[in-house]
This record gives C-alpha cells, sequence and structure tokens, in this order.
C-alpha cells in the first residue's frame, strides 16, 4: 500500500527577530492510507508544527514532504491552499464550526470550497452526517449540540470531498470518555473500512488502544515509533 | 456559497446594531453637511436659476447677482429688436430697507420683475398668485420670513425705503443666502424701492425664440449692446455661485464642513466593519485551513460590508429624509436631492467595502496555523 502522507528529514525553524528557534529536525515519517497514527509527546515537542507541515499549512524549512504522492515541499503559498483542498480534511480540537450557519451549511461549506454546490451539496451534506450518526441534525445549529456531536459535525466536515488524509489536533481533549471514544471509532473506521491515512496528535491516554500506530516526539524528533502489534 | 457573510452579520443583534448605528450616524453626517452645502449652494444662485431665461444682460464685469449696477433701459429696446430674441424685461434684484409698523427695520431685497410676463417672478406661490403683483405697492414674501418681516397674514401694510408695500401673498421655500429675505413685486414698484431711475434697469433678463442659435444670439448681442455683459444663465448662476460659496470663503466653511463629515464618516464607518470583520477572525482562519482561496474569503468579507452598507443606507435615508423636512422650516436648507442620495448610497457602498479591504488585508495575513492553538 502507498503512504498517503511522507516526510523525510524535515526541519523546521521559527526566526523571530534575529532568533533562530529550531522546532523539528531531520523528522522522518509515514502515514500509510489505512492507518491510524497518534502523534504523542509533551508540549512543545513539535507535534502541532509537523502537523501543520504534514497539512501543507506550515512550510518545512527543509526536506521533503509527499500527499498521495505529490511532492509538496516546493509549492508556493498560493498553491498549497489547493493541496489541502483536494487531499486533506482537518478536526480541530475546538471544532471550528461557523456557529452562524446550520450543521448542514456548515458541510456544505466545505463541499462549497471543493466545487460541489446547490441540491448536490445539500445530498451530500445529508449523506455525510448521517455517516457520522447526525442526519437528523441537518437544520440544527452548532450551539444546540453536545460536544461530541459537534466533533462528529466536524468529522463529516473533513470527509466532504472524500480525501485521501484526515488530519486531527488533540479531538477528544475537549470531549468526556464516552463522545471521546465515539469519535476515536469513527476515526479508525475512516481508516480501516474507507482506507484514508489518519493522523491524531493527542495528549489523551484514553485513545491509545484506537491508534495502529503510535508515534512519540521529543525535542523536535520522533524518539519511539510504536506499531500496535508490536504494542 | 451557503450564507455566510448574512448571518455572520445578522447572528450578533448587538452587533449587528452597534454596526448600523456606525454607518447610520456617518450616513446622516454626510447627508446633513454635504445637503448643507448643496442647500447653500443652490439657495445663492436660485433667482438666477427660476428665472427660466436663456440670458441675464448685466452691467459691464458684473460679478454676481446681488451686484449688479444700473444702466440705460434703452438697452432692452436694443434687445427687443435684435433677431432671434422672443421676449426680454427689465429687472431688479437689489437691497433695500423694510420697516414693520412698530418701527423695526430689515433689510431685504427687492426683486422687480414684469408681472404681465411673470419671467423672474415668484415661484412656489402659496397664498395669493402672482397676478396680484400687477397693483401698485403690492409685494409677495416667503413664509420662511413672516416672523423676521413681521408679516401675519396676506393684506398687511410696511415700508420699504419710505414707501407702501402692501402683502398680497406668500411663496414657500425661496430663501436667501445672505439671510436678506427676498421681496417680490413690480417693476416699477422695485423701481421706487431701490431709488431706482425711472428710464434705468439693473438686468434684462432675455428668453430666444424657439430654434434660436443661443451661442450666435449671444453673440449678435454682443455686438449689438455696448458696457454690458450678455451672459447665458447658467453662467451667470455659476459666477454666483462661486463668489459665494469661494471667493467670500463662506461657502468653503461650508465645503470643509462636509469634507471633514466625509472622512468622520469614512472613520466610523471604517472603524465599524473592521471590527465587524474583526469577530470573525477565527472563521475566517478556519477557511484557510481547509484551502479556501483568499478570493473566497474576500468575497465572504466584502459581501457583509455590502450588506451592511445598504442596511445602513437605507435606515439612514429614512433618518435623513426627516432631518431634511425638519430643516425646511429652518433658518438652513440641507438639500438632498436624488443624484446625491445616489451617489451617496455609492459612497456608502465604497466606504464600507475600502473598510473591508483594510480588514481583509489583516484576515489574508492570518497564520491558518492559528486553529491549531485552542
Amino acid at each position: 500500500m502507498s503512504a498517503a502522507i511522507s516526510v523525510r528529514d524535515v526541519t523546521k525553524v521559527y526566526v523571530e527577530g534575529t532568533n533562530r528557534v529550531p522546532v523539528l529536525h531531520g523528522v522522518d515519517f509515514d502515514v500509510e492510507q489505512g492507518d491510524v497514527v497518534l502523534l504523542m509527546g509533551p508540549s512543545g515537542s513539535g507535534k502541532t508544527t509537523l502537523l501543520s507541515i504534514m497539512g501543507c499549512i506550515l512550510r518545512a524549512t527543509s526536506g521533503s514532504v509527499q500527499i498521495a504522492g505529490r511532492e509538496v515541499s516546493g509549492l508556493s503559498e498560493r498553491e498549497l491552499p489547493g493541496v489541502r483542498l483536494q487531499h486533506i480534511g482537518f478536526i480541530f480540537q475546538g471544532f471550528n464550526l461557523f456557529p452562524t450557519l446550520s450543521v448542514g451549511e456548515n458541510v456544505e461549506l466545505a463541499l462549497d470550497l471543493k466545487g460541489t454546490r446547490g441540491p448536490k451539496a445539500k445530498d451530500e451534506a445529508r449523506r455525510l452526517l448521517e455517516q457520522v450518526g447526525l442526519g437528523n441534525k441537518y437544520e440544527a445549529f452548532p450551539s444546540d449540540l453536545s460536544g461530541g456531536q459537534k466533533q462528529r459535525v466536524a468529522i463529516a466536515r473533513a470527509l466532504s470531498g472524500s480525501p485521501g488524509v484526515i488530519l486531527a489536533d488533540e479531538p477528544t481533549a475537549a470531549l468526556d470518555s464516552h463522545s471521546g471514544r465515539n469519535v476515536m471509532e469513527m476515526m479508525r473506521d475512516l481508516a480501516h473500512k474507507h482506507g484514508r491515512g489518519v493522523v491524531v496528535v493527542t495528549h489523551d491516554s484514553r485513545v491509545l488502544e484506537f491508534g495502529d500506530r503510535i508515534v512519540h516526539m521529543e525535542d523536535g524528533r520522533i524518539a519511539k515509533s510504536i506499531t500496535e502489534a508490536a504494542a | 456559497m451557503p450564507p455566510l457573510a448574512q448571518r455572520n452579520l445578522l447572528h450578533d443583534k448587538v452587533r449587528l446594531a452597534v454596526t448600523l448605528t456606525g454607518i447610520v450616524f456617518a450616513v446622516v453626517l454626510i447627508v446633513v453637511e454635504m445637503g448643507l452645502f448643496v442647500g447653500f449652494t443652490v439657495t445663492t444662485s436660485s433667482i438666477i436659476d427660476k428665472s427660466n431665461v436663456d440670458f441675464w444682460i448685466v452691467s459691464k464685469h458684473t460679478p454676481y447677482i446681488e451686484q449688479g449696477a444700473a444702466f440705460s433701459e434703452r438697452k432692452l429696446y436694443q434687445v427687443l429688436a435684435t433677431p432671434g430674441v422672443a421676449n426680454a424685461d427689465k429687472y431688479v434684484v437689489r437691497f433695500a430697507q423694510w420697516k414693520t409698523p412698530t418701527g423695526a427695520e430689515e433689510s431685504v431685497q427687492a426683486v422687480g420683475f414684469n408681472p404681465y410676463t411673470g419671467i423672474g417672478g415668484p415661484w412656489n406661490v402659496v397664498e395669493g398668485n402672482v397676478e396680484d403683483l400687477k397693483t401698485p405697492d403690492a409685494v409677495m414674501v416667503d413664509e420662511l420670513y413672516k416672523k423676521k418681516l413681521g408679516v401675519t397674514r396676506v393684506g398687511e401694510l410696511f415700508e420699504i425705503n419710505g414707501r407702501r408695500a402692501k402683502v398680497v401673498g406668500f411663496t414657500r421655500g425661496i430663501r436667501a443666502f445672505t439671510t436678506t429675505p427676498y421681496v417680490f413685486t413690480g417693476f416699477k414698484n422695485a423701481q421706487g424701492y431701490t431709488n431706482l431711475r425711472e428710464d434705468q434697469t439693473y438686468f434684462i433678463l432675455v428668453r430666444a425664440a424657439p430654434g434660436t442659435d443661443k451661442k450666435a444670439l449671444q453673440h449678435a448681442l454682443e455686438l449689438r449692446l455696448r458696457d454690458v455683459d450678455v451672459l447665458p444663465t447658467a453662467k451667470f448662476s455659476s459666477m454666483t455661485r462661486i463668489y459665494w460659496m469661494f471667493t467670500t470663503g463662506a461657502g468653503v466653511a461650508v465645503l470643509i464642513a462636509a469634507l471633514l463629515g466625509l472622512v468622520v464618516g469614512v472613520v466610523v464607518v471604517a472603524q465599524t466593519i473592521y471590527a465587524t470583520t474583526m469577530d470573525h477572525i477565527r472563521e475566517y482562519g478556519t477557511l484557510k485551513a481547509m484551502g479556501a482561496p483568499n478570493s473566497y474569503i474576500y468575497r465572504v468579507i466584502i459581501t457583509q460590508a455590502g450588506i451592511a452598507a445598504a442596511a445602513g443606507y437605507v435606515l439612514a435615508m429614512l433618518v435623513s429624509f426627516f432631518v431634511v423636512r425638519a430643516s425646511q422650516t429652518g433658518g438652513a436648507a440641507i438639500l438632498l436631492p436624488w443624484p446625491m442620495a445616489v451617489g451617496i448610497f455609492f459612497l456608502t457602498l465604497l466606504m464600507c467595502t475600502t473598510a473591508a479591504v483594510v480588514s481583509i488585508n489583516k484576515v489574508t495575513s492570518i497564520d491558518p496555523a492559528m486553529v491549531f492553538r485552542g
């Protein structure tokens, strides 16, 4: 199976005035299609920076990043949004739903960005919401939903356009254990049943059982990588 | 596109109220300041603009209507003998002293015209009629100045420069820029009121015959008449406006006030729209992270600004309508002609979208990685 994401010898250095702050030091990392990878480590270890680079939100200072086999490290700022749209779905810790739009419209907005509009977008949004068990919440607003439901809407939104990669930043941090499990089960299904590469940045030890691979980062390096079978 | 812009605007009612209040305040301020400027400008030349003639013949180098010097009325006959002239009348606009029965005095401008042709006569007559001005000593004043002139009703008697004046009617909305009321009367009366010699006039108003080449007629009149200027009505109007508005500096003050109103309006709107956009900065960051191109975000923000501009404009025009109406009975007229109203609509749109563009710069420089920061 080919890699959904392939990261080779990636470094990232932030420049703050005259100071150069290295955050990633030659990271090598692959995410296979159908795998759930949990990216763990202490605060400041570089997890979110690595996630941002894999999500084409940040550009690496050096090294190679391939998404679905396409080299993206040399792309310009103008080209990166297109890669995000086409290949990547994001799930955020704070859900980041649009509070003024209904649940259905939140998903429709993501579809609109990808060129699906009108009745087709409505049908597709309904299908995606049904897939996450919220088919009856199309007209509801985010403020009417529980945290778990909001995250499921965010998952439905991330699935719009069928991206090959799902990147999630602390998706269970704001949820109770039941909702957290529910969300992680969905993540696992996205990988195992639909063949997507899923990367989850987390501090939550309750989700360990859902990872096919657990990658620990420390000081901008991958300290250890454990596959589920080995664990 | 899901209605993100509309919803963003309508979602927070308090923010919406603040936004619209800011826009309404700015637009009404602009209407008032610009309306005052237009009102003053129009008032300076209203007598000329409403004369409905093609040419004003004035003494040489007369800069504005109040400054005409007397010249011989024989020129009237020379004018009438010029081919292409359909009609010509003598005309007076001159300061005089109005005296009430109690002895109080006020400066007025006596406007003497031919009541048999009505050329250069009063308009918006609300009581009495122009025909009544054919009688000796008959005068007509504007309702606005009733109190100032001590007039309460038709039939009352006053004095102008020591001569009898009987009020036979009232007009509505004929203001004088100098705050010295116009008093319309027959030309003969006006000669008496202004101590003008019987064989003299201050102006001759000329109407061209239909189909006449007006340039050619002006040239013919200039050749025929000595020591006078033959001015197309629009030109004399413009000279008078420019004199009062710019040469005296009176209009410059109003113009500066209008420009300041515009600047304050732009700043208020810019701040309001900027704050409205910044309220949703995290959502725009999410859109960017999801891969929305900048053009998509521009569209949302500009649509939001456009809706706010349109709604604010409508409310502002409602408020302005009452302000303009109230000003009609006040000391200074605020005018809102429809081209100005249309212009202010586009100005409001421009202000709001410009402000939105300023906030767009902020939005497009958002680091999309902000979405990962809790």
